[in-house]
């Protein structure tokens, strides 16, 4: 019993704990409602199940959740991710249907737009000193306008086989876009915090004015982020792009700028900046999935989807603010006592 | 002349924050048709006093009186229906309204209902002319330079038919034309029974002006005198705590004046627009500079020109005799040259961040990021500094915004330290920190010295200077005045110099 409460304190002192409570009672509510959902089979190579069902369909979210979480912790915003992934997408059908490629340069040009799109917020904020939430909604407003001249006006859709595999692919089984997930929060945790650019960022994000006396390049620790924000905002555009075959302008990642920084937000990260965790704006990115995928599996009206998405997020964020933790605290030492 | 009944008093006040003690019984008075100024170093009370007084802050204890009457005004609002209204060193208008808008903003003349634009804008122009300001007042008031809106936020507080009239660093940002125009019409304010509250830190406009001088310090209060009757060094004396008494405190360490050829750093005529001018300096090693000199006199804006903060306008600096020009703090860090700030929370600590990240961080910014310290080093380093600084804190996972202010300050030490700097800038180094870490860093100060490293060191506290200093350099209005060095530091020749 005592080791149960030391490994329960450590946990809250823990701040994976409330993301993975949350993660867990949402999976619990879906387990109840279909029992056999984290079931897995496997058929033609492929394992199918619920879990790998919302891994699949959060990978958009938590690529963008990943840039995200970089940009607001250094106290800055980025809300032109859906854009930017319109302008990939529409970049990435523009080529293909044009000609030939080879599928890497497809996919360079694609990024190559989203890292030049997260460079010009990424001078905006740093260079000219422009607010981060007007210099990105100046992309957001633009971005899916520029997607549209790219292709015209025109919904485009392709058949390029190695194209989709980007969306529909499989690698050892599992789908292309979870391995997607795991190569780029592998791949950022490594350049973040086996080199001291996360300490960076955090210090940045804490205080800026501080962290400019103390020799740190504050203006190129912003733009790096942009820029990698950006870079995230295109790959998920491309896996988008390839999972449906086709690029819409208009409605490819649309909003997803703010389930996006919901994630971050529900990962415990403060708007101000300062800390930040990866691997958490993951698990947050998988609470809104698993989420969207528990209201469509209780057989609940549609049209309650946006309302109780809110309540429960509300909920989440009420269990982690130290005000409500004080609270807790108080209460449970008046139950033992 | 027998004593006017005050228009306002100030019996007992007192204003305690946590763990300070803001205003320690203060009694304050203004008479009608009097100028007042309100003297006192940094961190001495004068903005607390003004705060209570304005209903900004609650006192903890205390009576005022307004013509007579106890009033104890809750808020700016308050305080402002009561008669007493206030002028900020910042502008706090509105720069998006026209002049005339925010002349008039609350009180706007109306006509059935709607606002009135043409008389609105022709009472604008009635106040502002004398001012002898002539401006297009239906202009948004950001088009106009901060003197101008410092003079419309002056206009709208005289405009006001305030019984008080509170004015918080109001020349600050004013010319010498302009501020005379202010103190015409603060006379003729005076003439009209109006007390006037005047804080500043420009002695001069303080002898041109004021009846009465009110110095605190510390949060007490040192006295009120006449201001005729108060000489220029006495006053000086009052604000800063000490007395001339001809006390001589030696400091062993005294070299001979040498030449420039060894210096560490020189300084020759640096000049920063709109800040400090003029600026000569040699630093060499083993030897400690004091920059003395009042508040507002331009010792922060020295340290900033050294560590590339602000740029030269003209002027140079050379590292040992090669001319180096910075643009930015990495460059000065680059040369060996590190600084600890004036203003611990905003310039110096990183609070979120632990004890160990923020001693790190100056040593990782230097290397780039792609070169990691490692955990192992970072550990060890911050163990080591956390020992031999005697940095109180549980352990090096804490969070440094968690730690006193002391502390905070042996960690933002040990930060520099850790790159093995050259030269030290320390700006104000103790201020606001407990007796214990006080002496402890002063300690250090002589221990640095004696390894070899050039310091430059601001102080208010004369004392700290005398007692560490190899050369002190005055400085007054952004110049330098006097250099004293060897056997001339004393106290009573530094309180002189500043006091000239």
């Amino acid at each position: 019993m005592t080791y149960l409460r030391a490994i329960f304190s450590s946990l809250q002192r823990h701040r994976m704990l409330w993301p993975l409570l949350a993660l867990a009672m949402i999976w619990a509510v879906i387990v109840v409602l279909n029992p056999a959902f984290f079931c897995f089979t496997v058929k033609d190579g492929r394992v199918l199940g619920g879990l790998v069902d919302i891994l699949n369909r959060g990978a958009p979210i938590a690529l963008i959740a990943i840039g995200m979480s970089l940009v607001i912790a250094t106290g800055g915003i980025d809300l032109s991710v859906g854009a930017v992934m319109a302008i990939a997408g529409a970049v990435a059908a523009n080529i293909i249907s044009g000609g030939a490629l080879p599928v890497w340069m497809i996919i360079a040009a694609g990024l190559g737009t989203g890292l030049f799109a997260g460079l010009v917020n990424g001078t905006l904020v740093a260079g000219l000193g422009v607010q981060p939430i007007v210099a990105t909604l100046i992309l957001l407003v633009a971005g899916r306008g520029v997607a549209q001249l790219i292709n015209d006006g025109q919904i485009i859709t392709f058949q390029n086989e190695s194209f989709a595999f980007l969306g529909v692919g499989n690698i050892l089984g599992l789908p292309t876009p979870v391995w997607l997930v795991a190569f780029l929060l592998a791949g950022l945790l490594t350049l973040t915090r086996k080199t001291a650019l996360g300490l960076f960022i955090e210090s940045v994000g804490a205080n800026a004015s501080a962290s400019h006396y103390v020799g740190i390049p504050v203006k190129s620790v912003k733009l790096a982020v942009y820029a990698i924000s950006g870079l995230c905002a295109a790959l998920a555009g491309l896996v988008a792009t390839a999972d449906i075959q086709g690029a819409d302008a208009n409605n490819v990642g649309l909003w997803i700028e703010l389930d996006a920084i919901l994630a971050v937000v529900i990962g415990g990260a403060s708007l101000m900046g300062g800390r930040y965790s990866l691997a958490l704006a993951v698990i947050s990115a998988l609470i809104i999935q698993s989420l969207n995928t528990a209201i469509v599996l209780s057989g609940i009206p549609p049209k309650f989807n946006l309302v109780i998405k809110a309540v429960v997020i509300i909920a989440v964020l009420l269990l982690q603010s130290s005000i409500a933790q004080a609270q807790l605290a108080s209460l449970r030492a008046r139950l033992t006592a | 002349m027998s004593p006017p009944a005050p228009l306002l008093s100030l019996t007992g006040v007192r204003k305690v924050f946590p763990g300070v003690t803001a205003l320690d019984n203060v009694d304050f008075e203004v008479a009608s048709g009097e100028i007042h100024a309100l003297l006192g170093e940094n961190g001495a009370g004068k903005s607390t006093l003004i705060k209570v007084l304005t209903g900004v802050y609650k006192s903890d204890g205390g009576e005022m009186r307004l013509a007579g009457e106890v009033v104890s005004p809750k808020s700016v609002v308050d305080a402002q229906s009561a008669g007493i209204s206030t002028v900020y060193q910042e502008v706090n208008l509105l720069p998006n309204l026209s002049v005339a808008q925010n002349l008039t903003l609350g009180r706007e003349p109306r006509r059935f209902g709607l606002t009135d634009w043409a008389r609105m804008n022709e009472a604008a122009r009635n106040i502002l002319q004398r001012f002898g300001l002539d401006i297009d007042v239906t202009k948004p008031l950001g088009h106009f330079s901060i003197a101008v809106q410092q003079l419309v936020a002056i206009a709208r507080g005289v405009a006001q038919s305030a019984k008080i009239l509170v004015l918080d660093e109001p020349t600050a940002s004013l010319d010498k034309t302009e501020v005379e125009v202010l103190f015409n019409i603060l006379r003729s304010l005076r003439g009209e029974g109006v007390g006037i509250v005047f804080v500043t830190h420009f002695l001069d406009q303080v002898y041109a002006l004021s009846d009465r001088i009110t110095v605190l310090r510390n949060g007490r209060k040192i006295g009120t005198f006449e201001t005729a009757k108060l000489p220029w060094p006495k006053l000086i004396e009052h604000m800063l705590g000490y007395e001339l008494q001809g006390t001589l405190t030696g400091n062993p360490a005294r070299r001979a004046p040498a030449d420039s050829e060894d210096a560490e750093l020189s300084v020759d005529a640096a000049c920063v627009d709109a800040s400090v001018q003029d600026i000569s300096l040699i630093a060499r090693s083993g030897e400690a500079i004091g920059l003395a000199g009042l508040l507002g006199s331009g010792r922060t804006e020295v340290c900033r020109g050294l560590f590339g903060l602000d740029r030269l306008s003209s002027g140079q600096i050379r590292r040992n005799g090669r001319p180096v020009r910075f643009t930015s703090p990495q460059n000065a860090i680059a040369e060996g040259i590190a600084l600890c700030p004036e203003d611990r929370k905003a310039n110096g600590i990183i609070g979120e961040l632990s004890v160990r990240e923020n001693i790190v961080l100056a040593l990782q910014a230097r290397q780039g990021w792609w070169r990691p310290i490692s955990a192992r080093e970072q550990r060890a380093l911050a163990d080591q500094a956390i020992a031999d600084f005697k940095i109180a804190t549980p352990d090096a996972e804490k969070p440094v915004g968690l730690l006193s202010g002391g502390n905070q300050q042996k960690v933002i030490l040990a930060r520099w330290l850790a790159i093995k700097p050259d030269i030290l800038l320390l700006d104000e180094p103790t201020r606001g920190i407990d007796i214990g870490a006080h002496a402890e860093i002063l300690r250090l100060i002589r221990e640095l010295c004696d390894s070899g490293m050039a310091l430059i060191v601001t102080s208010s506290e004369l004392e700290e200077l005398v007692a560490f200093s190899h050369r002190i350099i005055v400085l007054r209005d952004f110049r330098q005045i006097a250099e004293l060095e060897g056997d001339a530091i004393t106290e009573d020749a530094l309180l002189q110099a500043i006091a000239s």
